[in-house]
C-alpha cells in the first residue's frame, strides 16, 4: 500500500432540508430533505481554519482519495493529490470531498427516491445548477462548523463550483484554484454535452427517464465516448493508439470494432454505465451548460469585484474543451480590477484530462500557492 | 547576459535596482523566473509585486514565496494587465532575448508609471576592439557566448537606447553603468556607450 495514503476511508452522509423547509432551487423549484455524501481526509485544526473543499467534475464523486475496501481496484480519483505530502497535503490541511447534488453517488439526484411518491424522482427531479450544488456544499460546510475555507478547489465542472462559491459566498473562501475550467462552456462544449443527451434520450430504454434496472446503458455509453473523445487531445489519440487495429492486422470489412481507438471508446462506454446513471448525466450536463459567470453576475470584470479569495488559474496547452483563453478572461478580468489573479499553462499532451493526469506538475504548482496563500503574505 | 559576471561583482545589477525601486511601490517583474528579485523587493523595499515569466516551472517557486505569477509570453503582450496597473515594471536583462523589443518596451511604460530597464551595451570597447581587430562577433567577460548559442537576439548600445527614447518621447529618469565592475551615476552618454558593459535606466513617458 502506498505510504503516503490517507487510508481507508468511509464515506458520511450529511442531511438538510425537509419536505416543511425544502431547499429552494434558482429554478424556483423546491426538494427537500437532500442528502450529501461526503469525505474528509486529514484532521481540522482547533478552529477549523484548515479546510480545503475539492469539487469534483461531471463524472466524479466524493471519493477523492485512500480506498474503501482494501481489495479496491482503483483509489480515489484525485488520490496522487490528496495525502500525507501531496499538493493538499492532508499532514497540515483538512481535506473534504462531497458529491453533487443531481449525481448518482449517494447524494440526492435523479435516481433518489422522492418523498413524496415514494417511487425515485426521474424526472421529476428538479434541473439544478452549479449555483444549487455550491448551496447544498454550504450547508454541508456549516454543519462541519467551518467558519471560512482555507482553499477551495476543481478542475472541469469542479473548477465552476470553484468560481461559484468565489462569487457567490466571498467571505467564506480565502484562497481558490480554478483548474481547466471556464467563465461558461463554449457553444462547442454545449453542442458534444447535446450530443451525449440526444444518445440517451433516444435510446428506447430511457422511457422518458422511468427506466428501472440498467436502464438506456447503449446511449449513456455512447454519451461517454463522445465525452471521452473532448477530453484528449489529437496528439495524445495519435500516440496511445493512431491508426492502429485492435487484434489484427487486416481489415476485417465489417463493422465491428476494429480500431484501437474503437475499443478504447466501447470499453470506456460500457465500464462507464457500470458506475454512473442516465438521468444524472442528463442533470449534470445540463448544469454545466447553464452556468455563465455573466449571465449570474454581470460582465467578467463587474462579476469578480465581489470575489475576495486569492485566485490560482490553472490551464493546459491542448486542452481544447476548456481553453488557455477561456481561462485568461478570467485573470484578465481580476488583473484589471487589481485582485490577487495567478496564472499558470501547463505544458501537456494530455487536453482536457491532463488536470487528471499530469499530477506531478500540478503538484508543484498547487503546492507554491498554497504555501504562499498560507503565509498570509499580502503580495 | 552571462548573470555570473555580474553576479560576481560587490554590487550586482538586482542590487542597484533595490535602490532603484522605492518604498512600498508595486512592482510587475518581467522575466521573473523565480521571483527571487522580487523577494528581495519585498523585503527590503516593501514592494507590492506580481511576476511574469514564459517558463511556468519557476513560477510554483514565486507562488511558495506568496507572489502572484503570470505566465505569459513577452513577444505576445501583455494585454491582461491593464494601463498603469503598476508603479513599476521590470524589464532587466530582457530586451535583448525578445523578438520584439519595441513590443515590450511600449508594454512596460503601458502598464507602468515607470520601466527599470537594464540590457548589455554592445559598443563596450572591448566588443568593439574584437570585431575591430579580430574581425569576430561581439565577445567580453559580460558576454561570453558565441554567435550560435547566445540567446542575445537583439543587439543595442547605450546610444541607440538614448535614439530610441528620444524618437519616442520617452524620459530616462535614472541612469547607471556598470563600468569596469563599479556602478556609476550620470556619466557623459558617449563616455558611458564606450566604457559600460550594462546599462540600467528608469525611464518614462513624457507628460
Amino acid at each position: 500500500m502506498d505510504h503516503n495514503s490517507v487510508g481507508k476511508i468511509t464515506p458520511q452522509t450529511f442531511r438538510f432540508a425537509c419536505a416543511q423547509a425544502p431547499m429552494t432551487l434558482v429554478s424556483g423549484h423546491t426538494m427537500g430533505p437532500v442528502d450529501i455524501v461526503f469525505e474528509t481526509y486529514g484532521e481540522p485544526n482547533a478552529d477549523r481554519s484548515n479546510a480545503i473543499l475539492i469539487c469534483h467534475a461531471l463524472s466524479g464523486d466524493h471519493h477523492a482519495a485512500g480506498y474503501h475496501d482494501p481489495h479496491d481496484r482503483r483509489n480515489g480519483w484525485w488520490d496522487a493529490m490528496i495525502g500525507p505530502g501531496k499538493a493538499f497535503n492532508t499532514d497540515r490541511y483538512w481535506v473534504i470531498c462531497s458529491n453533487i447534488i443531481g449525481g448518482c453517488n449517494g447524494s440526492t439526484g435523479p435516481c433518489s427516491v422522492n418523498p413524496a411518491t415514494g417511487e425515485p424522482y426521474g424526472l421529476d427531479f428538479p434541473v439544478v445548477t452549479i449555483g444549487d450544488m455550491v448551496y447544498a456544499q454550504r450547508q454541508l460546510i456549516e454543519h462541519l462548523r467551518i467558519p471560512r475555507l482555507f482553499c477551495i478547489a476543481g478542475g472541469s465542472m469542479g473548477g465552476f463550483q470553484v468560481l461559484e462559491w468565489a462569487l457567490r459566498y466571498p467571505d467564506m473562501v480565502r484562497a481558490a484554484i480554478c483548474i481547466a475550467s471556464a467563465p461558461r462552456l463554449s457553444a462547442q462544449a454545449i453542442a458534444f454535452n447535446a450530443v451525449g443527451r440526444s444518445a440517451i434520450t433516444r435510446d428506447p430504454e430511457w422511457k422518458e427517464g422511468k427506466y428501472g434496472g440498467r436502464g438506456p446503458e447503449k446511449g449513456l455509453a455512447t454519451a461517454r465516448m463522445v465525452g471521452h473523445i473532448t477530453y484528449l487531445s489529437q496528439i495524445v489519440l495519435d500516440a496511445k493508439f493512431g491508426r492502429r487495429l485492435q487484434s489484427a492486422d487486416r481489415f476485417s470489412f465489417n463493422f465491428a470494432s476494429e480500431f484501437a481507438i474503437e475499443s478504447y471508446l466501447n470499453h470506456k462506454g460500457s465500464a462507464f454505465t457500470r458506475r454512473f446513471d442516465a438521468n444524472s448525466y442528463l442533470y449534470i450536463t445540463k448544469a454545466m451548460d447553464y452556468f455563465d459567470i455573466s449571465r449570474s453576475y454581470g460582465p467578467l470584470k463587474e462579476a469578480f469585484e465581489r470575489v475576495t479569495a486569492r485566485c490560482l488559474f490553472v490551464s493546459y496547452s491542448t486542452d481544447w474543451l476548456f481553453t488557455t483563453s477561456q481561462t485568461k478572461e478570467m485573470v484578465r478580468a481580476m488583473l484589471s480590477n487589481g485582485q490577487p489573479a495567478s496564472f499558470v499553462e501547463i505544458d501537456s499532451e494530455y487536453g482536457h484530462d491532463a488536470f487528471l493526469v499530469e499530477e506531478e506538475k500540478l503538484t508543484r504548482i498547487i503546492s507554491g500557492f498554497l504555501t504562499g496563500a498560507d503565509q498570509g503574505v499580502t503580495a | 547576459m552571462n548573470s555570473q559576471y555580474v553576479d560576481r561583482l560587490s554590487l550586482t545589477d538586482r542590487d542597484v535596482i533595490l535602490t532603484l525601486v522605492p518604498e512600498g511601490v508595486s512592482v510587475l517583474d518581467l522575466g521573473c523566473g523565480d521571483c527571487s528579485l522580487l523577494r528581495e523587493l519585498a523585503d527590503k523595499r516593501r514592494v507590492r509585486g506580481t511576476g511574469v515569466d514564459i517558463d511556468g516551472r519557476q513560477l510554483a517557486d514565486g507562488l511558495a514565496l506568496g507572489f502572484n505569477v503570470y505566465q505569459g509570453d513577452l513577444d505576445a503582450g501583455l494585454a491582461d494587465f491593464s494601463n498603469r496597473a503598476y508603479d513599476y515594471v521590470i524589464c532587466n536583462q530582457t530586451l535583448q532575448v525578445v523578438k520584439d523589443p519595441q513590443l515590450v518596451l511600449n508594454e512596460v511604460l503601458r502598464i507602468g508609471r515607470y520601466g527599470i530597464v537594464g540590457f548589455p551595451n554592445f559598443a563596450q570597447w572591448q566588443l568593439r576592439r574584437g570585431l575591430f581587430f579580430g574581425g569576430r562577433a561581439p565577445k567580453s567577460p559580460a558576454l561570453p557566448f558565441e554567435w550560435y548559442d547566445t540567446p542575445n537576439i537583439r543587439v543595442l548600445s547605450i546610444r541607440d537606447f538614448f535614439d530610441y527614447c528620444r524618437q519616442r518621447n520617452i524620459r530616462i529618469v535614472e541612469e547607471r553603468y556598470l563600468i569596469a565592475g563599479r556602478w556609476m551615476k550620470r556619466h557623459p552618454m558617449r563616455m558611458a556607450n564606450v566604457l559600460s558593459h550594462i546599462g540600467l535606466f528608469v525611464i518614462t513617458l513624457q507628460a
